[in-house]
């Protein structure tokens, strides 16, 4: 099983690099797995990753892109609610990079 | 120069009705959460989905669900989140409700932004007696039970 090396500590992740144990999350694993992805974090990175987390914490689930981009856009404005803004930030998808850094599960129907 | 290149395919725009018909308890079988994956995906493609939950699937909506005992993660919240995926009607069956004592009191809080309402927030889950949930059953392309 490949792993992140936190610290000295060996996190498991699977073959597209979700984290097997979504609790062993933390701040400087996101930063680790951020530079896997060839991403430089920024504030506005940051703000979609924590909202990520929110909407988990509450709902059990990852959102779907659609759902993100709506909430985001009542969170943080028109400017910041769609979708090239979240795919500048996070290329490979918002959906699916941005929850491999916030440690959360691939979202559901995300293929 | 060439014929315009076709990109949209046939399916395209073709809306269904989807009833999904819940009847087992959420935790100690795979049904309910199976099901609710199902749901979230179909969301996706801009179906008229309906959810109904009857016989023990009324206990799917039940408030403070706690699977620590039976170890499997608890998705109770996750039905809270179909009105964020423009799922706005939860039927449970009233016939259902009152063989195991619960009223919609029991049960978890689904709101929804009505679209032909100036997004006004209601709620998405409701009672409905059998015979409603029949007619309801009469209207649909495509029913899916578990």
């Amino acid at each position: 099983m490949a792993a992140y090396e936190v610290n000295g500590k060996s996190i498991e992740h699977d073959e597209e690099g979700y984290l097997e144990d979504i609790g062993e999350w933390s701040l400087d694993l996101a930063k680790i797995i951020a530079k896997e992805e060839n991403l430089e974090m920024t504030d506005e990175h940051w703000d979609v990753i924590n909202y990520l987390r929110e909407y988990y914490d509450e709902y059990q689930i990852a959102p779907a892109v659609r759902v993100l981009v709506k909430a985001i856009k009542k969170k943080f404005g028109p400017e910041k609610g769609n979708n090239k803004y979240l795919y500048e930030l996070f290329p490979y998808g918002p959906a699916k990079q941005a929850c491999k850094i916030a440690g959360l599960p691939k979202p559901t129907g995300c293929v | 120069m060439s014929e315009e290149i076709q990109t949209e395919y046939e399916t395209e725009g073709v809306e269904k009705k989807f009833m999904f018909l819940n009847r087992k308890a959420p935790y100690g079988t795979i049904y309910a959460l199976e099901m609710l994956e199902t749901v979230l995906i179909s969301a996706a493609f801009d179906q008229d989905v309906t959810l109904v939950f009857m016989d023990d699937g009324v206990y799917q909506l039940k408030k403070g669900c706690d699977t620590k005992a039976v170890n499997m993660k608890n998705f109770s919240a996750t039905y809270k989140a179909l009105g964020d995926y423009d799922i706005s009607r939860l039927f449970v069956e009233k016939e259902s409700m009152d063989a195991r004592g619960l009223t919609i009191d029991d049960l978890v809080e689904v709101i929804f932004e009505d679209e032909d309402d100036d997004w006004a927030e209601k709620p998405a889950v409701h009672v409905k007696s059998r015979d409603e949930i029949a007619r309801l059953m009469e209207e649909q392309d495509v029913i899916i039970s578990a």
